[in-house]
């Protein structure tokens, strides 16, 4: 993370077109790609949990949703301070990619309503479990927005053809973008060694 | 400083922050934990006393 930060603010050039604020660049797509593969691991366990009835399936869903939830403010936080440097706006509600992302961001607040509204066990595990693969279907319904919206005003760094930058840029996206899987991924583990000290606690004190 | 230069900072000190409140409730929590833990732990030999001496 230091070595992406460093490289961010001391070794990346500026933007030809952006300047400076380009540099949120680095850590905005980095935390949305992050975001999206918590989602996706979310997805990916509750999978597991309904084909396997896996109950630990069911905690590292719940426990990667909320990884992907927290991931999901910080790039509308981000997000948001870039487009008031860029577009004069903190947000801006006809832009179709950023609403769209609100959507995904708000789908997912509502799975905690979902899962604590029920009581713990199986019935809860199921039904959290298919609202997070429904929720999966939003990322590339996301990700499609940003390349066609009509508007085009989000600027699009991914294209078919690769992406559409290099040289130090490109190395600094990289390394940013691996810090924070690594960020996203020690926190999702200690996160759910916590849940897991919990739930074995619980049962230890009803024993 | 610009201002460019300014929300550039400040999105990068909001990520910090914001990652760090998340480590502290997560430390919080993990602390809870250990001290149930411990309390579980002191429990258990003076149940099992309790246990000797009724049987």
């Amino acid at each position: 993370m230091t070595l992406a930060l460093a490289l961010v603010f001391f070794v990346a050039p500026n933007d030809a077109d952006q300047g400076f604020s380009q540099r949120i660049f680095y850590f905005h797509v980095s935390i949305a790609i992050t975001a999206y593969a918590c989602f996706g691991l979310g997805a990916w366990k509750a999978l597991v949990h309904l084909w396997k009835r896996d109950p630990r399936a069911d905690l590292e869903s719940y426990v990667a949703v909320h990884q992907g939830l927290i991931f999901g403010t910080l790039v509308l936080l981000t997000g948001s301070i870039w487009a008031k440097i860029s577009w004069g706006h903190w947000w801006l509600w006809s832009e179709d990619q950023l609403v769209l992302f609100l959507v995904l961001f708000l789908f997912y607040a509502a799975y905690f309503m979902l899962r604590f509204s029920v009581d713990p066990g199986p019935q809860r595990a199921n039904f959290s479990a298919v609202y997070a693969l429904f929720g999966v279907v939003l990322i590339p319904v996301s990700f499609a927005a940003i390349r066609l919206a009509k508007g085009l005003i989000h600027p699009v760094v991914f294209t078919l053809h690769g992406p559409r930058f290099h040289g130090w840029i490109l190395v600094t996206y990289c390394v940013a973008q691996v810090a924070l899987l690594v960020l996203a991924y020690t926190l999702y583990r200690v996160e759910l060694a916590g849940k897991r000290l919990d739930a074995r606690l619980r049962e230890l004190r009803l024993a | 400083m610009t201002t460019a230069e300014k929300y550039v900072t400040a999105a990068y000190c909001a990520v910090f922050a914001v990652v760090l409140l998340y480590v502290v409730i997560i430390a919080l929590k993990l602390q809870r934990l250990e001290r149930e833990v411990d309390e579980l732990t002191e429990r258990e030999p003076e149940e099992e006393r309790e246990l000797v001496n009724v049987g």
